[in-house]
C-alpha cells in the first residue's frame, strides 16, 4: 500500500530511568512542554492542582496523574506518552525510581529501544542509578544517554558536572555500557532540554532533544533466520489456519518449514490475511496465518523456521536472570517458563553468580532474592525451541511465572559447552 | 514497518492471546470509534470472523442513533451481541441528577459487573487508550481486577516482552486493552485507511460534532465543521484540546477518573 506524507512515522520507545527524585518525571513533563506536545488544558489543570495544594508548579505532575503520586511526589507506575520532535515520533516511558517499584521500571524498560539515565548533579550516583544501569544492560538496551540533572543546584558549574560524569561512566564501563552522550541539564528550568542553555557555555554537546534524535532507529529483523512461533490454530471455516506473529525473518508461499521442537515438516500453501494492507511474503512483525499443503497436528508453542537455520531445542537452559518476586527463586521450586508462545513447567537446577545490582557485589547464595540478578540453569519438563539472546532477541528471552505472577525474566546464554573451543 | 501496521499487528497479537487464554471472554462494544476499530481488528485477527461475544452496557441514556447503528452492524457482521442493563438501579430512578459519578458507577460499572457475574466472564476486552487520560497512561495490556471489580493501580503485575498476565485467582477477572498503544489520531488514520464504518454522530452537522460518545446528558458536542474522516484528521492535527473535554464525568474533580476507574469503570 502506498504511504503518503501525512502517514505518521514509526516511533521510537525511550525509557527514562534513574534514582528516585532525580527528576525523571520532571524531565518528561518538560520535554512535553518545550516541544508543544501537551494537550490544551493539561498545563492549566496541573497549575491549578499545585496552587490549591500550595506547591510550586511541578512539571512531574503532567505524568504523575495519580493522587497518591502527587501527594507523595513519587512515581508509582510507568506512564507512557507520545511526543514528537521535528525529526521523529517517540513514546516516552517514565519509569519509577523507587526500589519498591522495580517491577514497574522493568515493565517500562523492557519495551524500550533506548534509554535516558538520569542523575542528580547534587546527589550524584545512587543505588538505583547503578541498579537501573545494570538492568538496562541485561534487558539488552544498548543505546544509552546519561542526563545529569539539577545543574541549577550546583551553580551550573562544569566541575560538578565532570565529577558526576566520571563516577557514573566508570561504573557503566565496568558493565560494558558506553553512553552516546552525557548531557548537563536543569529539567525544572529548561536548560539543555529542547534548546542549548546560555548558562552552561562550557558545554558544546547535544541537548536532550538532539540526543534523542541521534539514537539509531530500531533495526529491522527481516534479514534474520525465520522464527514464527505458533500462537493458535483456527478452524472457523474451511481453512485450518496456523496463526502467529513472525518474530524474525520472513515466510512465503511454497516454503518448506520445520516445526521445533516436534520436528514436523510441512510446506506453506498460503499466507492468510483478512482485509490486508499488503500481500506476498510475511515479514518480521506481522501477525498473520498460514495454511499447509498437508494437514499436521500442530499445537501452540512450536516455533516454525526454515530447514536450515533452525532454532536450538533442549530441556535445559542457561540464562542471566533478574528476579522481581517477593519469594526468592530457589532450586527445586516449581515455576512455569514462558518463551515466545511456549509454556513449560521448570525448576532451577543450578544458581550461580548472584549479584546485588546496586553494588555489583557477588552474593554467596544459592537463592535469588528480589531485585537480584544471577546466572541460572533451568531444567525444563519438556524441550523448548530457543535461541541465544545475542542471536535472536525474540526467541532468546523468557519470563518465569511463580504461582499467578511473572516473577522474573531472563536472557538465554549459549550452552556451557559452547564456551570452550577445543 | 509502517506505523499503522505496527499498531495493528500488536493489537492482533493481544487479541489472539486473549482468545487463546480465556474460555469465558467478552468484548465491550460502546459503539464509539475505538471499540468499533477494536471489533474490526478482531475480524482481522480471526480472519473475517468475530468468535468473541460483544457486550454493550445500555444505560438507557444512550443517544438513540447509537442503538440503531449497533443493531445494524451486528446484523451485517453476524455478531453475537449481549446487552446488559442495571434494571434495578434504573427502576429505582438512577440518573445523572443523582450525581454524575454515582450514576456512572451504577449504570455502567455495576451494569457491567452484573452481566459479568451472570455470564461468568473472566476476561473482558476494552478499547481504552493510554493517551485518553493520566490513569489510563499507566495501564497494562492485561490488567487484573479483584472480586470487587477494583483496580489495584498501586501494585500492578510486571508486563514485559509480550508475556501477559493470564494466570489468576478464581475471584478475579482480567481486563484486556489491545488499543492501549494507539492515539486518537491513529484511530482516525486507521479508520480512513481501512474504510471502517463509523457512526455518523462523529461527523459535523450545523457546526457541531461529537468527539467522544457516551450518554446524552453527560456528553457534549464540540464546535467543528469536520464532516468527513479526512476533515476530522485535519482538525485533530490542528488542535490541542483533549479528547474527553466534552465528557462531564471527567471534570467533576481532579481525580474523578482515577476514582471511577479504581472501582471498575472502563
Ligand atoms: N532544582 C531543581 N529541582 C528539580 C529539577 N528537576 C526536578 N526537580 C525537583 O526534584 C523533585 C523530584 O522530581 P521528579 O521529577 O518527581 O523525580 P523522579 O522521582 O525522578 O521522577 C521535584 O520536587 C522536582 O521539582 C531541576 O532541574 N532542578
Ligand atoms: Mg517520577
Amino acid at each position: 500500500m502506498a504511504t503518503d506524507i501525512a502517514t505518521p512515522r514509526a516511533s521510537s520507545n525511550i525509557v527514562i530511568v534513574g534514582h528516585v527524585d532525580h527528576g525523571k518525571s520532571t524531565l518528561v513533563g518538560r520535554l512535553f512542554y518545550d516541544t508543544d506536545s501537551l494537550p490544551e488544558g493539561r498545563y492549566a489543570a496541573v497549575a491549578r492542582v499545585c496552587e490549591e495544594t500550595g506547591k510550586p508548579f511541578e512539571f512531574a505532575f503532567l505524568l504523575d496523574a495519580l493522587e497518591e503520586e502527587r501527594d507523595q511526589g513519587i512515581t508509582i507506575d510507568t506512564a507512557r506518552a507520545r511526543f514528537h520532535t521535528a525529526r521523529r515520533d517517540y513514546v516516552l516511558i517514565d519509569a519509577p525510581g523507587h526500589k519498591e517499584f522495580l517491577k514497574n521500571m522493568v515493565s517500562g524498560a523492557a519495551a524500550a529501544d533506548a534509554a535516558l539515565l538520569l542523575i542528580d548533579a547534587a546527589e550524584g550516583v545512587q543505588e538505583q542509578s547503578r541498579r537501573h544501569g545494570y538492568l538496562l544492560h541485561l534487558l539488552g538496551i544498548r543505546q544509552v544517554v546519561v542526563v545529569i540533572n539539577k545543574m541549577d543546584l550546583v551553580g551550573y558549574r562544569q566541575r560538578a558536572f565532570a565529577d558526576v560524569r566520571r563516577a557514573y561512566l566508570d561504573f557503566l564501563a565496568a558493565l560494558g555500557v558506553h553512553p552516546q552522550a552525557v548531557v548537563p541539564v536543569s529539567a525544572r528550568e529548561g536548560d539543555n532540554i529542547a534548546a542549548a542553555s546560555a548558562r552552561m557555555p562550557w558545554y558544546d554537546g547535544p541537548t536532550v532533544v538532539e540526543a534523542l534524535d541521534a539514537f539509531a532507529a530500531r533495526p529491522s529483523r527481516e534479514h534474520l533466520p525465520l522464527r514464527f512461533p505458533v500462537q493458535d490454530v483456527y478452524k472457523f471455516d474451511h481453512r485450518r489456519i496456523i496463526a502467529g506473529r513472525v518474530e524474525a525473518g520472513a515466510i512465503a508461499e511454497g516454503d518448506t518449514i520445520l516445526f521445533t521442537p516436534s520436528g514436523h515438516r510441512g510446506v506453506v500453501k498460503s499466507i492468510e490475511r483478512w482485509h490486508p494492507s499488503r500481500t506476498g511474503p510475511a515479514r518480521a512483525g506481522e501477525s498473520i496465518g498460514i495454511t499447509l499443503t498437508e494437514q499436521l497436528f500442530i499445537e501452540r508453542g512450536e516455533v516454525i523456521s526454515h530447514l536450515a537455520d533452525a532454532p536450538r531445542a533442549g530441556a535445559e537452559l542457561r540464562a542471566n536472570l533478574f528476579w522481581l518476586g517477593d519469594r526468592h527463586l530457589a532450586p527445586g521450586r516449581p515455576y512455569v517458563l514462558k518463551l515466545a508462545t511456549q509454556e513449560v513447567p521448570c525448576a532451577a537446577a543450578g544458581v550461580s553468580g548472584v549479584i546485588n545490582t546496586a553494588t555489583l557485589e557477588h552474593v554467596a547464595a544459592h537463592e535469588v532474592a528480589k531485585n537480584e540478578v544471577a546466572t541460572v540453569t533451568l531444567a525444563l519438563k519438556t524441550p523448548v525451541a530457543y535461541d541465544c539472546f545475542t542471536d535472536i532477541v525474540e526467541t532468546g528471552r523468557f519470563v518465569l511465572v511463580d504461582g499467578y505472577d511473572v516473577a522474573g525474566g531472563g536472557i538465554v546464554l549459549p550452552p556451557v559447552e559452547d564456551d570452550y573451543t577445543i | 514497518m509502517e506505523h499503522l501496521d505496527a499498531l495493528e499487528n500488536q493489537s492482533i497479537y493481544i487479541l489472539r492471546e486473549a482468545y487463546k487464554k480465556f474460555k469465558k471472554l467478552a468484548m465491550l462494544w460502546s459503539i464509539g470509534k475505538d471499540s468499533t476499530v477494536l471489533l474490526w481488528l478482531a475480524r482481522k485477527a480471526f480472519f473475517g470472523h468475530c468468535p468473541i461475544p460483544l457486550v454493550h452496557i445500555d444505560t438507557s441514556y444512550k443517544i438513540p442513533a447509537m442503538i440503531a447503528f449497533r443493531d445494524q452492524l451486528a446484523r451485517e457482521w453476524s455478531l453475537r451481541l449481549i446487552v446488559g442493563q442495571n434494571t434495578a438501579a434504573l427502576a429505582d430512578g438512577m440518573g445523572p441528577e443523582r450525581g454524575r459519578l454515582t450514576c456512572c458507577t451504577a449504570l455502567k460499572t455495576e451494569g457491567l459487573q452484573l452481566l459479568m457475574a451472570e455470564r461468568g466472564f473472566t476476561g473482558l476486552i476494552l478499547g481504552i487508550r493510554r493517551d485518553e487520560e493520566g490513569t489510563r497512561a499507566k495501564e497494562r495490556y492485561f490488567s487484573p481486577r479483584d472480586k470487587h471489580f477494583e483496580w489495584n493501580y498501586k501494585d500492578q503485575p510486571p508486563e514485559l516482552w509480550d508475556q501477559f498476565k493470564t494466570d489468576f485467582d478464581a475471584d478475579t477477572h482480567i481486563r484486556i486493552h489491545p488499543l492501549l498503544h494507539w492515539t486518537e489520531i491513529d484511530v482516525w488514520e486507521y479508520i480512513r485507511r481501512e474504510a471502517i464504518p463509523i457512526i455518523d454522530l462523529y461527523f459535523a452537522k450545523d457546526g457541531e460534532r461529537y468527539r467522544s460518545l457516551g450518554c446524552w446528558p453527560c456528553t457534549g458536542r464540540v464546535k467543528s465543521n469536520a464532516a468527513t474522516v479526512e476533515e476530522i484528521i485535519a482538525e485533530l492535527r490542528a488542535t490541542n484540546t483533549s479528547e474527553r473535554a466534552g465528557r462531564a464525568q471527567d471534570h467533576e474533580d481532579t481525580y474523578a477518573m482515577q476514582k471511577l476507574r479504581a472501582k471498575g469503570y472502563m
